[in-house]
């Protein structure tokens, strides 16, 4: 090997994202992000230290190999890479693009010490898109258990978690509400920040593993989670169906036409392509001036929407400033080039109708940040005598979510104060082989978080049902041995794993 | 997308009863047996329709079937006048849907269903009867030619009142004339369910209110996915907000504001005034449009 690098060996600059101009970009759907070309990632690759310390790896919730898999982009061995991040990683296209990582792998980075860190998301997204353009997958042979296995929810705690438990050798059935599977990914998660291809392409793998997705079924309604258990044969059984239900403010106004929760915008535009109305039947009837209250991730994506429907303005209303602005700071960037404007430290008070109770404005306060509160941040107070009005013609609620009531209606699931659904540290529920994981366990978090808990949960799935973990893919050139996982074959109650 | 397993949903029956009205059969032998009185269904008609929300009609364990009764009025419904014919496939079906309507320990119960809302009606008062409550059935059309489910009404209650309002049958006005004819003759009633447009419920509920009778009406606002996600189908309940996907579809007629119902109801009728007009346009044009299911 070369001489060892050090921080001032290396490129120092973090080679820049290829994006789409500000201005075209904010009128159509394609991606913003264009990923790196294969000069680009060379680069970046080598500012990886390959440091022995690997604070990424820890800071990753689901645990990539990230500098090994850098190494081999450096290396050229593309396949190589893909191989070490589909070990831990089915959805690398997915996780580059939407993964928070400034606060994760990229926040610990070493060479981030002294300069920018190195960029691991947009080198996983690099990956995951040639083996996409390449059609590469990582399938194992798998030796079935027998066991049957049922997912309630196809976002991505529940495509994590069939993953896990389709390599496990156990027969996995996924049940979605919505006519298409992906949850959030598809109905949330616009197209130029995750296009819905890239999301069908890691669906097809998962069915490739022998994962069956059963979409216009709402558990719970349909059938209980309880009759899953003692009636559908089903040995263990997942539930990850997200937070749901949006929340409002309850202030005067919000029942007017024009106001509508983020999670309806998105999901008219992005899952019932209400953007190509009246090719498809859904509509949506966006607004020339938009205000979307909140300054979450969430919040920027319908900010960049209502402008890619052809608003004129769109305007983002945080009572806060945007130093606590939940969002990434590479989302409210990306608005604010595209022309979003901000209200920081403003607070609505009222939304203003007029006589066909239609939203003709929205009457607001100023705020002024006091004293910290329970969160750390410091306390929003309104000013005063500082009522103001924006004139607008839609208000969209991006304030986050409630649990969704479903699963409680429906089962006896031991839930907590707010509704969401108890686990202990191994995400089992309060019935015998039932866990659940993501935002219905938590509140409203990340994708990747999510992921994490659908992949822990398989983990004690597997412990559960007596199957000793094994989800690693081995490289064909691996030993015959090896790759049945260094214990006899005729072992029994073990997943069996080797390339097909 | 289908489905792994290859189900579809296939109409299995289609019968018209006016030029706007029509009845379908659909396979679905799970949420036969599932369903309950009082819950919904989603329906799209194809990949690039719209998800509509309809109230469930009937659904029949043995047979597997469920059961719904459609109005062509928007471009989606009369499409599926169109297209919808025994046979043919609906690309998705959801449900059922929201929690099943309260049955319980009232003795006498007055069921009133007005247009479209004949339909949904039908299956509570069949299970108030099945509970062993004396069902009293009061049923609103426009004339005698919009008539339907008489038969069937007449199987489960124990007296049935037809209203029209041309006079064509029946008692000539509208369902309130036939509540208060019904309320008369039995002044022990001790609860009420009315289904149809809103301004017919809403009168419903101020035939019943100073009579304090307990009122239950089904609301069908404007939603998405009906499972408690976008909010679209907020509802006013006295002091409070409640969707009406997870929370209703049933609710205390005296407590809800009909009034913002009605106005949040309008919220699309621009475009939909628009998808109708280009529909109507390219159907008079003959533009070839295939029968159902995938369109790309």
């Amino acid at each position: 090997m070369a001489k060892k690098k050090t921080i001032r060996t290396i490129p120092q600059a973090r080679t820049p994202m290829p994006e789409q101009a500000p201005r075209a970009r904010a009128r159509n759907f394609g991606e913003v992000a264009c990923g790196y070309t294969l000069e680009n990632a060379l680069v970046e690759a080598e500012r990886c230290l390959q440091c022995p310390d690997q604070p990424c790896v820890r800071g990753c919730p689901v645990g990539i190999d990230i500098p090994s898999f850098i190494a081999k982009i450096a290396e050229r061995n593309h396949r190589g890479a893909y191989d070490v991040i589909t070990d831990t990683n089915l959805l690398p296209a997915v996780c580059g693009r939407v993964c928070p990582q400034e606060s994760q792998c990229e926040g610990v980075c070493t060479v981030g010490d002294t300069l920018e860190p190195v960029a691991i998301g947009r080198l996983e997204r690099f990956v995951g898109d040639m083996a996409i353009r390449e059609g590469w997958i990582n399938l194992p042979y798998v030796e079935p258990t027998g066991f049957r296995v049922g997912i309630v929810g196809s976002g991505p705690a529940g495509m994590a978690c069939a993953a896990d438990m389709a390599k496990a050798g156990c027969e996995v059935v996924v049940y979605e509400a919505l006519h298409e599977p992906g949850g959030v990914l598809k109905y949330g998660i616009p197209d130029f920040r995750l296009p819905n291809e890239v999301i069908d392409v890691e669906i097809d793998k998962l069915r490739r593993l022998g994962v069956r997705f059963e979409c216009n079924t709402l558990v719970g309604r349909l059938f209980t989670i309880e009759q899953m258990i003692a009636e559908m044969g089903f040995d263990a059984v997942f539930i990850g169906t997200g937070a749901g239900y949006p929340s409002f403010m309850g202030i005067p106004g919000e029942s007017l036409n024009g106001v509508l929760s983020a999670n309806e915008l998105l999901t008219r535009c992005n899952l019932m392509r209400a953007r190509d109305f009246p090719s498809f039947d859904t509509p949506l009837m966006p607004g020339r001036r938009v205000v979307v209250i909140g300054a979450g991730n969430t919040a920027m994506d319908a900010l960049r929407v209502s402008l890619r429907l052809g608003a004129e303005q769109a305007i983002c209303v945080y009572r806060r400033s945007r130093a606590e602005a939940p969002a990434r700071a590479e989302e409210i960037h990306h608005a604010g080039e595209e022309g979003v404007a901000f209200r920081w430290l403003t607070s609505p008070v009222e939304v203003l109708g007029d006589a066909q109770k239609r939203v003709r404005g929205l009457r607001c306060q100023a705020m002024e940040l006091g004293e910290p509160d329970a969160s750390g941040r410091r306390r929003p107070v309104p000013v005063p005598g500082s009522e103001f009005e924006i004139e607008c013609d839609s208000v969209v609620y991006a304030i986050g979510t409630n649990a969704n009531p479903i699963v409680g209606q429906t089962s006896k699931l031991r839930l907590d104060r707010r509704g969401y659904i108890e686990t202990d540290d191994d995400l089992a529920t309060s019935i015998l082989g039932v866990y659940a994981g993501g935002d219905i366990v938590t509140g409203a978090a990340t994708v990747i978080e999510a992921m994490g808990a659908g992949r822990r949960a398989a983990r004690s799935m597997k412990a559960y049902l007596g199957l000793r973990d094994s989800d690693v893919v081995f490289a064909e050139s691996a030993p015959y041995e090896a790759r049945r996982f260094g214990f006899p074959p005729g072992e029994r109650g073990h997943a069996r794993l080797r390339l097909a | 997308m289908s489905p792994d397993s290859g189900e579809s949903f296939e109409i299995v029956a289609r019968e018209d009863y006016s030029d706007v009205t029509f009845m379908l059969d659909i396979r679905h032998p799970a949420m036969a047996r599932a369903a309950k009185a009082g819950q919904f269904v989603i329906v799209m008609e194809h990949a690039q329709g719209e998800r509509i929300p309809l109230t469930l009609a009937d659904f029949d364990p043995a047979r597997g079937t469920i059961t719904l009764v459609i109005q062509a009025v928007g471009k989606t419904t009369r499409e599926m006048q169109r297209n919808c014919l025994a046979g043919t496939t609906l690309h998705a079906v959801v449900g059922p849907m929201g929690i099943p309507s309260h049955v319980g320990s009232a003795g006498k119960v007055l069921c009133v269903g007005g247009g479209l809302g004949v339909a949904p009606v039908f299956p509570q008062a069949r299970a108030h009867a099945r509970n062993g409550a004396t069902v009293i059935g009061v049923l609103g059309f426009r004339n005698r030619d919009a008539m339907f489910w008489e038969d069937r009404f007449r199987g489960v209650c124990d007296e049935l009142i037809v209203c029209t309002d041309d006079g064509s049958a029946g008692l000539k006005g509208l369902v309130t004339r036939g509540m208060e004819q019904a309320l008369a003759a039995h002044p022990d009633i001790d609860e009420c369910i009315a289904i149809g447009p809103p301004v017919m419920m809403k009168a419903c509920a101020e035939v019943t209110r100073p009579r304090r009778i307990r009122t239950v009406v089904s609301l069908n606002p404007v939603m998405v996915d009906g499972t408690g996600m976008c909010g679209g189908c907020r509802v006013k309940i006295g002091e409070g907000v409640k969707f009406a996907c997870v929370d209703g579809p049933d609710f205390d007629a005296h407590e809800v504001d009909f009034d913002d119902l009605m106005a949040r109801l309008a919220r699309f009728r621009p475009a939909e005034g628009e998808a109708l007009r280009k529909w109507e346009e390219s159907c008079r044009l003959g533009a070839a449009q295939p029968a159902s299911g995938e369109r790309y």
